[in-house]
């Protein structure tokens, strides 16, 4: 399947979830979120939430800033 | 010790004695101990940074929501640099141009916040830009988003304009402080206004405006040097947030110092009772006992 990630298009094998999307990236100890077409999903439903083919995922962190 | 050194030891023994002490700020549920809150873009480095925020006397930083660099996971993160057991981490929404994005970003900021266990997972310092050159925050979008975002259990800190009645409307949309700017963001030009920054203050705090004495003001953006900062507290800010005028300083960290010390100074001279301004002079040597002659007399 093919989903949107941060911006730029990403093909994935099978059926992943969140939480293989976020293993697959090497993110499971990063203090990250995650977002799926505009909604958070929290890192305890990362595990339940499957994705799906056009998703929009955005993951992101803490950086600097005012 | 040398001479110069013991007056000083004096001079802070009189004054700690003489002068309460700075009290605590409180925000929302939050008690910050400086009334300096600082952020922590557009540093050099991150070692700088850290030594900067130290010489703040900050015990609590901003920072940003961004998408994460998938290609550079081995990057240093900016946590490493930031002691998350004795800061509280504001996280803002700055980018954010409609009501929408600024209370995702809100979300994920408290989503990462409480992975990490840190206090800052309960608020937000709310920004719903109205246009990138000017950074002027858009006072619509500002209130919907603050509406709901108080509606999810935030306490939400309001980047304003220094205009007192949209001041207002965001206090009674349950912002938990309304942080009007001095000018612009990054810009340095100190308190643009300062009749409107003392406007929004007093209608914020004067019972007889509908405002609270308690009810916390911190001037946020602009803030060039020390002496902003002195101006803001002056005019009966609660609190500054900074970050360019440390942040870019040659050496952000003595500026981080200036400012801090800015921050005492403000808040003792707003409290001390600053003489009138006078159009003419007032001798401070009597005239009484001059030997000289005076013209005109």
């Amino acid at each position: 399947m093919r989903i949107e990630l941060n911006g730029a298009p990403k093909d994935l094998d099978g059926t992943p979830t969140v939480a293989d999307l976020v293993r697959h990236l090497g993110l499971e100890r990063a203090a990250c979120a995650v977002e799926v077409n505009a909604r958070l999903v929290r890192k305890s439903e990362h595990a339940a939430h499957p994705l799906a083919d056009g998703d929009r995922v955005e993951v992101v962190t803490l950086v600097g800033g005012g | 010790m040398n001479t110069t050194a013991s007056a000083a030891d004096r001079a802070n023994a009189a004054a700690n004695a003489a002068c309460p002490a700075i009290p605590p700020i409180a925000i929302g549920g939050f008690t910050l101990r400086s009334r300096l809150v600082v952020g922590t873009g557009k540093y050099r480095d991150y070692p700088v940074m850290q030594a900067a925020i130290e010489a703040s006397g900050a015990d609590c930083v901003t920072v940003a929501v961004r998408r994460e660099r998938l290609v550079d996971a081995q990057g240093r993160s900016i946590l490493d640099f930031l002691p998350l057991d004795r800061l509280t981490i504001l996280p803002n929404t700055a980018g954010c141009f409609t009501a929408d994005d600024a209370v995702r970003v809100a979300r994920l900021g408290r989503e990462i916040l409480e992975q990490l266990g840190n206090p800052g997972a309960g608020w937000v310092k709310l920004e719903v830009l109205g246009d990138r050159t000017t950074l002027l925050p858009d006072p619509v979008g500002t209130i919907e988003a603050c509406k709901e975002l108080v509606k999810d259990g935030f306490a939400v800190l309001c980047y304003s304009s220094d205009d007192p009645i949209v001041a207002a409307r965001l206090r009674d949309a349950g912002a938990a402080s309304v942080m009007p700017a001095g000018s612009p963001i990054g810009s340095g030009r100190g308190i643009a206004n300062p009749s409107a920054i003392r406007l929004v203050i007093e209608r914020l705090k004067l019972t007889e405006q509908g405002g609270s004495p308690d009810y916390p003001v911190i001037v946020d953006a602009g803030v060039g040097t020390a002496s902003d900062i002195v101006h803001a507290m002056e005019l009966g800010a609660d609190g500054v947030l900074l970050n360019t005028g440390i942040a870019h300083a040659q050496d952000p960290v003595r500026m981080a110092h200036a400012m801090r010390l800015a921050l005492d100074a403000g808040w003792h001279t707003a409290r001390a009772g600053r003489i009138p301004r006078k159009l003419y002079a007032n001798a401070s040597s009597p005239w009484e006992g001059v030997i000289s002659h005076i013209p005109g007399e």
